[in-house]
């Protein structure tokens, strides 16, 4: 088989030998596996399915038979043209479950939290074996995508147990990476003490008498953001239970800085709520809302909304406007109209002056009396404030809305609130709510003032729920040291990572799709969290852990969540309500409302008269100042080992499987570094060695280091890669510090980039315009001229379309680069992760990536981003020139690409202008033989690459398949948006438009053509006459500056 | 100047020169038929099963349908395998306690699946879909042949791309009535007013061979 | 020098030895030389290496070559189309000049042919071990498959896969052909009874009887006729490889042409590069004459100036057409990344040829034997220059990359070069290398003559 290319088997018999494996737990769990290992069925079973692998599953005792299957898969690799084929078993259900059709994928409803709020997801389950995340629609935080606005059919069958689904909500890189976390093969598998492996019954008696009758005494829970009330509750109780015991929630990465800043402003830890859906005016102050944390999708929907020129109005053309100042370059600054660079102080003074200049009793900054603040320019203030004083550009129902990033300190958050105030957004573009998270505290301080504890030995037993604060906890708190001096140290978590190395216990922790819980969307919408397979090892969910605590060690997640909820739930009969709020993934009334607010000014001038203290004529010293962000890919460290995130191309700087310290070109020539050059980052008395990395864009004297990298105690992928800067961040200053010391020394450390280029060179190939321009010609805007040409002639007959037509319109305005689509494509279509060193020789799989084209000064440029998937050419160069006709045109106008008869000339790739064809140079999918459950994680409708073929985009043709014989068994055409490819349905902004251009009334076919005069083709000039075609990306400065 | 070689060499020299065209062809024309014969295609090969099951005792003589056991056939890619369940039906009542039949027992009290020895194996890069088949109006018979004149089963098509595509190039033929799909024994001649032609139209049946079709 | 060399009447001293004796005692005088043995040691374990790393190649996949995306054709290509260009000569010399009655071929025919035959085997290599799966390259042979699939006629590859096949084949009988006469009189010298078994089994009866002269001089003739044609088609199929594509660098008119002229200057360069320490190694210095050398280097130059208008023509064309990327295209050829190597490539393809013009240059064996060298490796930095440097920057800034050959890009190359060398050793060891009865003709017509 080794080098057909294969599709994964149905899993029948996986789920008859889960459904063997489950039901038992503890020890049992382990005996009853070797029992299996021992028996017939199950040798078979593994040299059936992973011929290779079924030694290292089988323990060390029949190495032997290892190399054996190794040498028979080698063989037959040899002699493939010419085998008989192998006999293969079906493995039938003994009882077969009712709803369960072999062959039919299923989706269920379940949740994600994720940066201290939940996000809705839809999971599509083949044979009990979830394979791809989806959002749920209906999920406040995951916008509908696909067919939502289409006719309004397939509305709640999206959840639980429906068949074919066409209506998703968007879902990001995090949410779509999850389900390759659940087949991790370096998952924590078994429970240890110390190094020993060990039972759940053993942990439970270790764990009673250090619970007798002390009243909690010295116990002390430390937990990730808590979202789920359930949870929530249990704590509660716990607490009651034992009165001493504490309750210590912390991740590296929160919220505590906006609700300091609330605090501040309102007394009250509250949570802003941003409606962009009538914001005219935006002013970010270093908020990164389109692309970062778990408000993000709504964000950026709702924001593109506000600017899309519809092709239908095309003719009185709107958008908002979005000036943002950035101690870094993100994706929002990148789309913004107006950006600044600016070091972190300065954007204080910024958010000063303009609460100035709105005549708020503020001191004028001092340091700028002629109301010139450093790098800004007084025009640009004088615009900026003159817009958020008349915004109402689209007649009345619009507002002005400020927003602070949560690395901003408490103050900057504090003015934002005053300045939404003072512009009447209250109400409009902002709401204010209770916080999502449980128990809203300054994080920061609550961990100081546990380590104080631990340190002064107060601490006996410390439980951990997740999190990782050996790894990630401030350096200055020295949680390490602290944490030796607990006597008694068990961590729940899902890889034996860090922090598990220093405890007595370690306890596997069950993943998202393997347990029950329940978690509050930022609006306090409650999803319950449902498993979608058993356990596949020892694990057990939060719930579990601290109902051993309660005492109630013999209650499963499930009786928990379920009895918290009979209790809450009053009203109608709970089964049908419990059911209902399953099935469709939100429970209805849970929102919380908004909260009225009355905004105490005198408060934020007494800060600010402190902090102005502080900080005068801190601005200027000459030394550098850091910025430490979570990774756009991996987070806080946490999605370390995860191979789709690492391999991920991170925004603007590109980069894989590594983080640098990101350097604006000035400073890279004041220090003489170049990309690739090692430097050494001194701060709080540490130092880290990072490779440079130069970004435009990056605001002078300001270095940018991501976290989460450095993991010393992780699986195979995390462990190793890039630097951990964690030892730079404290408690006090997590975001921002100044007198930071960057030294250049001679060593280089290689970079896996994925482009190399980004300029245009000139060429044509992001187009786009202002919003003046259009509107001065909105038919023909002259920056789309040169575009349109007479169509060339073609040497072949054209191809004939009866049926359907398929295209895909990509609107480059809507874009906002987040990366959604690159993952769902990489999750949907069984693409392989290469590593490092592949990437770094160019050789990464991804079938739709992310250009990105910088344009304007070089210190402060604007960013374009453009998805490229396939552009199923209708004179595609690459059909002509393969020799066996393995990639060919087909009757609705696919170009498809046939693996199985792909000899790998690569003739196609050279010969495509677009680049979006893929080699597999060598055997990528060789991790999927050598671990099982990878197996598992394969979409049962799309066929494993072997060595040697090629690969590429192909529309998502399974999800075109089954939509067609869906619907040809109904005796009818497939309906518009009924198919949703996946890089559509993951997008939040809809940037992505999938349908059939014969339909004259489909979305794709209304933005292509005539209908639509921002569309162009790329590289139309050579014309391939793409199928893929791009809508112009339009901005809309202010015409002052 | 003393001979080399003996006078035959002419002659044999002549004769494995010309021979060698001829043996060349033969060489090829061998090989085109291996790749076609039962040996390679096991088209007709009887395979080893867990349970001598007989389609010709049950779907033939007992005249249960096929979808009796093949439960997802209609709405499903896979027709589906029955579980234990369904022998069970029967047998907890009929000939409970045969020696042939104690392998499912056993699966049924030990809870162990039975693992069947796959006869229709597909490539695993080419995809199929049992309930679009049948909805365009392909029987069971058309693929699998006289399935109720098998005692034990056996391929009957080659399951080559070739023989796929001859349908797909030209479905025609192969069309029955829905009502039809299940009968074994169906033939044009027992259905004279049938159309194909008409149902090609009405359900909308094409010559479809897209690679796509069946390569994802 | 061995002992045995003695015995050989040398040109010095002509004496009364026949031609025949002369060239054919080269074969079969007892013992080998010292060179050859180590020559074609030396040459062996370059195969052994070849072995090597395509066994390495086949286990692990193309991914141990330096290629990637944008640059889906590396060295093995490069290889195949620099082999497959030195093959040319063979046939040229044979074919055309036999047709055109160039006398002077006599003398360096045979090792021209066989050294085509070389080449074009380590051609053939390249095609089949640059496949992603070449267990299966058997898709591209049109034959009634089980799957009910046919090749995809419309791909330059295709057209390939036939233009090298017949090439192969033609030059093949060619080359056999051409040698019965000499196969038989070396059967008759020879005086071991296996030897004469083995030669007299190629040599297939031949009795030197008129009838067989007859149908000798028509065969060898119309074989001459059907190879002339594979000069001009093998190369600008090989081209079309190229100028069928859209990528900047390859879609150009001037490819078929530029690409034979290509190989008969890189054919003859090697033919120089194997002719001249040949003839002083055995001596044939009064066969293999300076006038041979001569007139090769002739021919040389005017090929070099064709390539040289090509290179012009397509700077030229890329300003003129106005077309944005072809100007990239050129821009980045000269100043981009791989500027050295395009220098490279100008210095030994373009300027250093000029030295032709000499005559002195044109009779210095030495000289001549550094410049063809030289060409050689210019031919070679002319095909990594189209197919490399053409593919790393494209049309889209955003997928530009480069190309690093890896140690196995070059352990490959270098194994053929030691295939090539092997098989000639062998040659020149087992079979007369001059053909005799031409050489006889030759002889007589000059005696008339005078």
């Amino acid at each position: 088989m080794t080098n057909e290319p294969m599709a994964p088997r149905e899993g029948n018999e996986l789920v008859a030998l889960a459904r063997r494996l489950h039901g038992h737990r503890g020890r049992r769990y382990w005996r009853s596996l070797e029992e299996l290992a021992d028996s017939p069925q199950f040798h078979d079973y593994l040299q059936r399915e992973f011929p290779g692998q079924a030694a290292s599953l089988l323990g060390d005792v029949s190495r032997r038979r290892f190399l054996q299957l190794m040498a028979a898969s080698l063989a037959l690799a040899g002699l493939n043209g010419c085998r008989r084929q192998p006999a293969e078993s079906i493995v039938p259900y003994v009882r077969q479950p009712e709803p369960l059709v072999p062959g039919e994928p299923r989706y269920y409803a379940t949740a994600m939290p994720h940066d201290g709020a939940a996000m809705g997801l839809l999971v599509e389950s083949h044979m009990a074996r979830p394979t791809k995340v989806e959002g749920n629609p209906q999920h406040p935080a995951s916008p509908a995508t696909g067919a939502s606005n289409s006719s309004g059919q397939g509305d709640s069958t999206a959840a639980t147990g429906g068949g074919r689904v066409s209506e998703f909500g968007a879902s990001n890189t995090f949410a779509q990476a999850a389900v390759l976390a659940l087949y991790d093969p370096d998952r924590s598998q078994a429970i240890r003490r110390g190094r020993r492996i060990s039972t759940w019954d053993a942990f439970l008696t270790d764990l009673q008498p250090r619970l007798q009758g002390r009243d909690g005494r010295g116990l002390r829970i430390l937990t990730e953001t808590v979202t789920s009330p359930t949870l929530a509750a249990q704590l509660q109780a716990l607490t009651e239970k034992h009165p001493r015991a504490k309750w210590v929630p912390f991740d590296p990465v929160n919220h505590s800085h906006a609700r300091e800043g609330a605090r501040l402003a309102f007394g009250r830890p509250l949570q802003a709520i941003y409606d962009f859906r009538r914001a005219d005016i935006v002013l970010s102050l270093d908020d990164d809302f389109l692309t970062s944390g778990s408000g993000a999708l709504r964000h950026a929907r709702q924001f593109t909304e506000r600017r899309r020129v519809a092709a239908a109005d095309v003719n009185r053309p709107e958008m908002n406007r979005l000036y943002a100042v950035e101690t870094t370059p993100t994706p929002t600054g990148m789309k913004a109209d107006h950006r600044l660079a600016l070091d972190p102080t300065a954007v204080v003074q910024l958010a000063i002056a303009v609460a100035a200049r709105l005549g708020m009793n503020v001191p004028e900054p001092s340091d700028s009396s002629a109301g010139a603040l450093d790098g800004v320019p007084p025009s640009w203030l004088d615009a900026l404030v003159d817009d958020l004083q008349n915004y109402r550009l689209s007649g009345g129902e619009g507002g002005a809305l400020v927003v602070a990033g949560r690395w901003q300190p408490p103050i900057v958050h504090a003015l934002a609130h005053a300045i939404n105030e003072q512009l009447g957004s209250v109400g409009v573009t902002v709401r204010y709510t209770q916080a999502a998270e449980a128990q809203p505290v300054d994080q920061f301080a609550a961990l100081a003032q546990l380590v104080e504890e631990m340190r002064d030995g107060d601490v006996e037993m410390l439980v951990m729920l997740g999190g990782n604060p050996v790894f990630n906890a401030p350096a200055d708190l020295k949680f390490t040291e602290a944490l030796e001096k607990v006597p008694c140290r068990v961590h729940l978590s899902s890889e034996y990572d860090e922090t598990s190395n220093r405890c007595h216990w370690h306890l596997p922790r069950a993943h998202l799709f393997e347990s029950w819980s329940d978690a509050r969307a930022e609006d306090g919408t409650v999803s319950i969290i449902q498993p979608l397979i058993e356990p596949l090892y020892d694990g057990r969910g939060d719930h579990e852990a601290v109902a051993s605590l309660l005492g109630e060690a013999n209650k499963t997640s499930k009786e928990i969540v379920e009895a918290h909820w009979r209790n809450q739930h009053q009203g109608d009969e709970f089964n049908a309500w419990w059911r209902r709020t399953l099935h469709d993934g939100v429970m209805t009334e849970s929102a919380r409302p908004a909260e009225n607010t009355e905004l105490d000014f005198g408060a934020i001038r007494e800060a600010l008269d402190s902090w102005r203290s502080s900080h005068d004529g801190a601005g200027d010293d000459a030394s550098m100042q850091i910025v430490f962000r979570p990774d756009p890919t991996i987070w806080d460290g946490r999605f370390a080992n995860n191979g789709w995130l690492q391999e991920l191309p991170k925004p603007l700087s590109k980069l894989t499987w590594d983080n640098a310290a990101l350097l604006s070109p000035n400073t890279a020539e004041r220090l003489g570094l170049e990309n690739e050059q090692v430097v050494l980052v001194r701060h709080a008395d540490a130092e880290v060695e990072l490779p440079a990395w130069i970004l435009p864009g990056q605001p002078d004297n300001v270095v940018t280091v991501h976290l989460g990298y450095g993991r010393t105690h992780a699986g195979r992928i995390a462990t190793g890669a890039g630097s951990n800067v964690y030892p730079l961040r404290t408690s006090q200053s997590p975001w921002f510090a100044a007198g930071v010391e960057v030294r250049k020394t001679p060593k280089r450390r290689a970079l896996a980039c994925t482009q190399h280029h980004h300029l245009m060179e000139g060429r044509r190939l992001v187009v786009g315009g202002t919003l003046e321009q259009l509107r001065a010609s909105p038919s023909h805007p002259e920056f789309m001229e040169v575009l349109h040409g007479e169509p060339e002639e073609s040497f072949y007959p054209p191809h004939e379309y009866d049926g359907y037509k398929w295209g895909m319109a990509i609107d480059l305005s809507a874009c906002v680069g987040c990366n959604g689509c690159v993952v769902a494509c990489q999750a949907e279509n069984n693409i392989p992760v290469v590593g490092k060193e592949e990437v770094a020789r160019g050789r990464e799989m991804h079938w739709i990536r992310v250009d990105q084209y910088f344009s304007g000064e070089r210190d402060n440029p604007t960013a374009e981003f453009q998805p490229l998937p396939c552009m199923h050419c209708e004179l595609a160069p690459c059909e002509p020139v393969c020799p066996v006709a393995a990639t060919s045109h087909s009757s609705e106008g696919l170009n498809e690409m046939t693996y199985n008869r792909c000899v790998g000339t690569r003739y196609c790739a050279n010969n495509c202008p677009y680049k979006v064809r893929r080699f597999n140079y060598l055997d990528y999918s060789s991790d999927i033989q050598q671990h099982p459950s990878l197996h598992l994680l394969q979409n049962p409708d799309v066929t494993v690459r072997s060595r040697g073929v090629m690969e590429k985009c192909t529309y998502c043709v399974q999800r075109i398949s089954a939509a067609r014989i869906a619907a040809e068994k109904q005796d009818r055409s497939i309906r518009d948006g009924e198919v949703v490819t996946a890089c559509q349905a993951a997008c939040p902004t809809r940037a992505i438009e999938f349908g059939d251009l014969n339909d004259p009334n489909s979305r794709v076919t209304r933005l292509k053509g005539e209908h639509n005069p921002l569309d162009y083709a790329l590289l139309g000039e050579l014309n391939t006459r793409p199928r893929t075609t791009y809508s112009a990306a339009l901005r809309n400065p202010n015409p002052k500056l | 100047m003393p001979q080399i070689f003996h006078p035959s060499m002419n002659t044999l020299s002549r004769v494995s020169i010309f021979g060698a065209g001829f043996v060349l062809a033969a060489a090829v024309a061998v090989a085109y038929a291996i790749a076609r014969s039962p040996y390679v295609t096991e088209s007709g090969v009887v395979r080893e099963q867990p349970v001598p099951f007989s389609h010709r005792h049950h779907a033939g003589e007992i005249g249960i349908d096929c979808r009796y056991c093949h439960t997802n056939v209609e709405t499903s890619s896979s027709a589906g395998m029955p579980p234990t369940k369904t022998c069970m039906n029967c047998h907890a009542e009929l000939w409970k306690d045969s020696p042939l039949l104690a392998p499912v027992r056993e699966s049924f009290e030990s809870d162990t699946p039975i693992a069947w020895t796959r006869v229709h194996d597909l490539p695993d890069f080419a995809y199929f879909n049992h309930s679009i088949h049948l909805h365009k109006g392909i029987g069971c018979a058309t693929c699998h042949g006289r399935v109720d004149d098998m005692p034990l089963m056996w391929r009957e098509a080659t399951l080559q791309m070739q023989w796929c595509l001859d349908c797909h190039r030209n479905p025609r033929p192969h069309l029955r009535p829905r009502d039809k799909l299940f009968d074994m024994d169906w033939t044009p001649e027992d259905t004279p007013e049938f159309d194909a032609a008409k149902q090609m139209i009405d359900y909308h049946v094409r010559s479809n061979t897209d690679c796509s079709t069946c390569h994802r | 020098m061995s002992s045995h060399s003695a015995e050989l009447p040398t040109s010095e001293n002509p004496g009364d030895a026949t031609v025949g004796d002369r060239i054919s005692s080269i074969v079969l005088s007892r013992g080998t030389p010292l060179w050859w043995f180590a020559g074609f040691g030396l040459s062996f374990l370059l195969v052994m290496l070849l072995l090597a790393s395509v066994g390495y190649l086949f286990a692990r996949g193309i991914g141990i070559w330096g290629n990637n995306i944008p640059v889906g054709w590396g060295f093995a290509i490069v290889n195949f189309v620099w082999w497959v260009g030195i093959g040319h000569a063979g046939t040229l010399i044979s074919a055309v000049l036999l047709l055109c009655r160039q006398h002077w071929r006599t003398s360096i025919n045979r090792f021209a042919e066989a050294m085509t035959l070389f080449a074009v085997a380590c051609a053939g290599l390249f095609p089949l071990i640059h496949l992603g799966r070449p267990h299966y390259f058997y898709f591209m042979i049109p034959y009634p498959a089980t799957t009910g699939m046919w090749p995809q006629f419309r791909s330059p590859l295709m057209w390939d896969f036939f233009a090298i096949g017949t090439y192969a084949l033609v030059s093949l009988l060619f080359w056999y052909v051409g040698l019965i006469p000499d196969l038989a009189s070396m059967r008759d010298r020879s005086r071991k009874r296996f030897v004469q078994v083995v030669y007299g089994f190629f040599a297939m009866g031949w009795r030197g009887s008129a009838r067989h002269w007859r149908r000798y001089e028509q065969a060898y003739l119309l074989l001459g006729g059907l190879a002339t044609p594979l000069v001009v088609s093998v190369h600008s199929v090989v081209s079309l490889d190229f100028a069928v594509g859209i990528i900047p660098g390859w879609h150009t008119t001037v490819f078929p042409p530029y690409f034979v002229a290509g190989a008969v200057f890189s054919g003859f360069a090697m033919v120089l590069t194997l002719a001249i320490p040949l003839r002083s190694l055995f001596r044939l210095r009064d066969y293999v004459t300076d006038d041979h050398l001569d007139n090769m280097a002739k021919v040389m130059l005017t090929a070099g100036l064709i390539v040289a208008y090509g290179y012009v023509m397509e700077i030229f064309m890329a300003w003129y057409s106005g077309d944005e990327f072809e100007w990239a295209m050129i821009l980045n050829r000269m100043f981009g990344e791989y500027r050295a190597w395009y220098a490279a490539l100008w210095i030994c393809n373009i300027f250093v040829p000029q030295l032709l013009w000499f005559r002195a240059v044109r009779r210095s064996p030495a000289v001549l034997f550094v410049l063809a060298l030289v060409i050689n490796v210019g031919m070679w930095l002319e095909r990594f220059i189209i197919v490399i440097v053409s593919l790393h920057h494209d049309f889209l800034p955003s997928s530009w990359g480069s190309f690093t050959p890896t140690f196995w890009d070059w352990a490959t190359f270098a194994g053929t070069i030691g295939l090539f060398l092997a098989l000639l050793f062998l040659f020149v060891r087992l079979l007369p290398m001059i053909s005799i009865f031409e050489m006889q003709e030759q002889l007589d017509r000059e005696a008339n003559h005078a």
